[in-house]
């Protein structure tokens, strides 16, 4: 089980490596930490606690914090969604803390109300499946990770959409192409 | 589903709050309702089975509402996203 001090010291290096800062009220920060704990002890990851998560990782990924809007969102708004990481201003107080709107598509939004409601069919009759239709079930109901590259930098991830920005040298997600593999047994 | 309610004194509006229990902000948006002595139900949808969620999705949209919480419907008719406080102020008349 994680600890509030652990949530801590991740958030605060994570702030310290990109140039935030944690949300300076000390109560507002307390609940964003407890949040992030109660989410990694359901989940199994720390997803946004300001967002409703699925519990199926694939579908929570971009939500895990810091998520990714954080950098967008500091970047235009001061603040990420949640609240958690700010800018140096809104930090110091020589901004006001901002109302930042949601970024994140309505499509992944959905698709936590939508798995709930597509999970159950394929559970009806698991019986009969073979494995292969199983597959395909689950094949079309969730997302395909694909290996996707930064243009930029290089930076390669395996995932169903390339990231809103480039972690490492913060390309826009359009610098990101997608790389198509083929196993060759032949020689 | 299964609502909770928060008793106040001033009952004049019916306040539902779809919050997550995780959020700091739909904490604080409770807090105000029952600091102001707002009588308001709540529910927590990030503790919801899939079918409630479902229906709640379904009834923030229709309400012209987006999947942000904590969500608040003043009489089945004003959509509130967000804690802000001077929209909650001006629809329930603090």
């Amino acid at each position: 089980m994680t600890t509030i001090e652990q949530v801590r010291k991740r958030a605060e290096a994570d702030a310290r490596t990109y140039g935030y800062y944690l949300i300076a009220d000390p109560d507002l920060l307390q609940g964003f930490l407890e949040g992030l704990k109660v989410n990694e002890d359901r989940y199994g990851y720390p997803s946004c606690p300001c967002r409703l998560a699925s519990g199926k990782f694939e579908y929570d990924r971009d939500i895990i914090c810091p998520c990714d809007y954080r950098d967008p969102d500091v970047a235009e708004f001061g603040a990420c969604y949640c609240r958690l990481y700010v800018n140096k201003d809104v930090y110091e107080g020589k901004a006001e803390l901002p109302t930042v709107p949601e970024r994140r598509p309505i499509e992944k939004q959905s698709r936590v109300y939508i798995t709930a409601a597509s999970s159950k069919e394929p559970k009806a009759e698991t019986g009969q499946k073979t494995a292969a239709a199983k597959e395909e079930a689950r094949a079309t109901s969730e997302p395909k990770p694909k290996l996707w590259y930064c243009k930029q930098c290089g930076y390669v991830v395996f995932r169903d959409d390339p990231p809103y920005v480039c972690p490492i040298c913060k390309a826009k997600k359009e610098m990101f192409a997608e790389i198509n593999t083929r196993i060759d047994f032949s020689g | 589903m299964q609502l909770s309610k928060v008793s106040g004194k001033n009952n004049k509006h019916k306040v539902l709050v779809y919050a997550l229990s995780t959020c700091v902000w739909c904490k604080m948006t409770k807090q105000f309702l029952k600091d102001n002595s707002i009588e308001y139900e709540y529910v927590d949808v990030d503790l919801c089975d899939e079918k409630d969620r479902e229906k709640i999705r379904k009834e923030i949209q229709n309400k012209g509402g987006s999947l942000s919480y904590p969500t608040i419907i003043v009489d089945n008719d004003v959509v509130i996203t967000g804690f802000r406080k001077d929209q909650l102020k001006g629809t329930l008349g603090i």
